[in-house]
């Protein structure tokens, strides 16, 4: 594309709109925030402008610890299985026919868009002791007694997967979908079995996508907010939950701030990471 | 691999992702108020009650309201973004750029919080607009995503062509960039829709109190045990997206929307 000076169509004014839409509600908000995590506690709920650090201080507690150790690993965890399970699905699905391919976007846009309230009150009552699974498997013998698997931590992974998955799909699809053919045609030729094709090809070729996608798919886990609530039990509340908590219910503005500031830094942390990883290969 | 093999692993994760939804679907059709799987006393009269109960009217009434501004607001905000970025290289157009895709990017909390805060300082918390607003703001990345990759299409020697024909900015925009555009336009705003009517946490911290929607709703319902409704109330939400999505992959090019450069329509 040349830059040249007549090929912008749009004239210069033009930004000044999105500008002021984006620095007055999306960056003051956040400096906002920023203000408001080493202001003063308000008994009455709300806060004083100074400049407190206690709430940051309080990251040092064995509670925000235990909070931290809980999100992460439950997030690690559901992005390893998402991603280990979507990579072969979207290289699958990216060599159908046009046709089928939008058939299976539609069902994964529609999942993905899904409300977390309606994907939490879903799973509960496939994993319910009276419309669930527990049932077939009773039916089928296998345990003495219908039983309810929710709340748990398998619950709350399954439910995290359940989200995660279509996203790992949509962020692999555009890298994968761009992978030349003949590469893989090529070893194919070239004496290669599929899965060998599939692993000695495949995979190295995009290494740097499956990683971005593993970052992002963490990321989005991580901000998951209804279904620890709705799935797990309080001890595996996540540290959206507790942003949420403290913000409504304890009344503690200024430590929620400082979480949210804190959770902010590690995702803007984790997706330039991601962009890097993408840049690697899947770039070419 | 041989592509039955492929497919069969495609329709295995698909059914794993429908099965809840399916049994959503059938406990919607129990006659008694319970969750029994599979459903006793078929019947629809949970489908009538949901539109019977001002209870849930009201929240899918504020739902609705929200999605249908929402969207427009990150179209209106969107279009001019992608328009005024497409072409240029500055550190203003990446810089503007880069604050339209960073909501999206972070948890959602952090911006619920933001705006909550927001909103508490200045007045507007609990107001249906604020709501109105924020989602705008947090759902610009989809119309901004959809147009650019739509204004990446258009073939420059067209433009020049006008121009060369004596057309000014304003009507080569109106009649060549527009008309090629819109379908993207519609599609940002479709998807900016669904996700608005789905999202939880800003709506629930800007006015969950007092405009509840209806993920706010059903969450609320959720506390008191289990109604059919809430699987009535679900069902309708699927079909609702499964339409839209449904209606974009017919009409447009869902494949490449997504990113997919070489998948051509049949």
């Amino acid at each position: 594309m040349s830059g040249a000076p007549s090929h912008t169509v749009a004239p210069r004014w033009l930004g000044l709109w999105p500008a002021v839409m984006l620095t007055l509600f999306f960056l003051a908000p956040f400096g906002i925030m920023l203000a408001v995590s080493v202001a003063k506690r308000d008994a009455s709920g709300f806060y004083e402008w100074g400049f407190d650090p206690g709430s940051y201080a309080r990251f040092m507690s064995a509670f925000f610890a235990k909070v931290m150790a809980v999100s992460l690993s439950v997030s690690l965890a559901a992005a390893a299985i998402c991603v280990a399970l979507a990579f072969p699905f979207t290289v699958f699905l990216a060599s159908l026919g046009h046709r089928m391919q939008t058939l299976v976007l539609v069902v994964l846009l529609s999942v993905l868009a899904l409300s977390e309230v309606i994907i939490g009150f879903s799973l509960s009552t496939l994993l319910s002791q009276t419309a669930g699974i527990g049932n077939l498997f009773h039916w089928l013998g296998l345990i003495d007694a219908p039983r309810a698997y929710t709340p748990s931590l398998f619950a709350l992974i399954t439910g995290l997967c359940y989200i995660g998955f279509p996203f790992a799909v949509l962020v692999l699809y555009p890298p994968v979908s761009r992978l030349d053919p003949e590469i893989v045609e090529a070893a194919r030729v070239m004496g290669a079995s599929g899965p060998s094709a599939f692993f000695g090809v495949i995979v190295p070729n995009l290494r740097g996508a499956i990683m971005g996608a593993f970052i992002l798919v963490f990321v989005f886990t991580l901000g998951s907010y209804l279904l620890p609530q709705l799935l797990g039990r309080s001890e595996h509340w996540t540290l959206s939950v507790h942003i949420t908590d403290q913000a409504v219910y304890q009344s503690n503005l200024p430590f929620a701030a400082a979480m949210s500031v804190f959770l902010m830094l590690v995702a803007l942390a984790l997706v330039g990471l991601a962009s890097l990883a993408g840049r690697d290969k899947g770039a070419a | 691999m041989s592509k039955t093999l492929k497919i069969t692993y495609i329709f295995a994760i698909l059914a794993l992702l429908l099965a809840p939804l399916v049994v959503v679907a059938a406990v919607s059709l129990n006659g008694p108020q319970s969750l029994r799987f599979p459903p006793s006393d078929l019947s629809l009269r949970w489908y009538a009650e949901l539109f019977a109960q001002s209870e849930w009217l009201v929240p899918l009434r504020h739902s609705l309201v929200i999605a249908l501004l929402a969207a427009a607001v990150a179209v209106l905000i969107a279009l001019p973004l992608a328009l005024y970025a497409w072409g240029r290289q500055g550190l203003a157009a990446r810089l503007l750029t880069g604050m339209g895709l960073a909501p999206f990017a972070l948890p959602p909390v952090i911006s619920a919080l933001g705006f909550m805060i927001f909103w508490m300082t200045f007045g507007g918390y609990g107001q249906i607009w604020a709501t109105i607003i924020s989602h705008g703001i947090f759902l610009v990345t989809l119309p901004l995503v959809t147009i650019s990759l739509g204004l990446r299409g258009i073939d420059h020697a067209l433009i020049e062509s006008a121009r060369v024909m004596g057309a000014n900015r304003w009507v080569v925009f109106r009649s060549v960039i527009l008309p090629l555009l819109l379908p993207y336009i519609v599609s940002g705003y479709a998807f900016a829709f669904v996700l608005s009517l789905n999202e939880y946490i800003i709506a629930y911290m800007v006015a969950g109190f007092t405009v509840e929607t209806l993920p706010v709703k059903i969450f609320n319902a959720l506390r008191y045990g289990y109604t059919p409704i809430l699987a009535v109330v679900s069902v309708i939400f699927v079909a609702m997206s499964a339409l839209i999505f449904g209606l974009i992959g017919r009409f447009g090019n869902l494949p490449r929307l997504m990113g997919a450069e070489r998948s051509q329509r049949d």
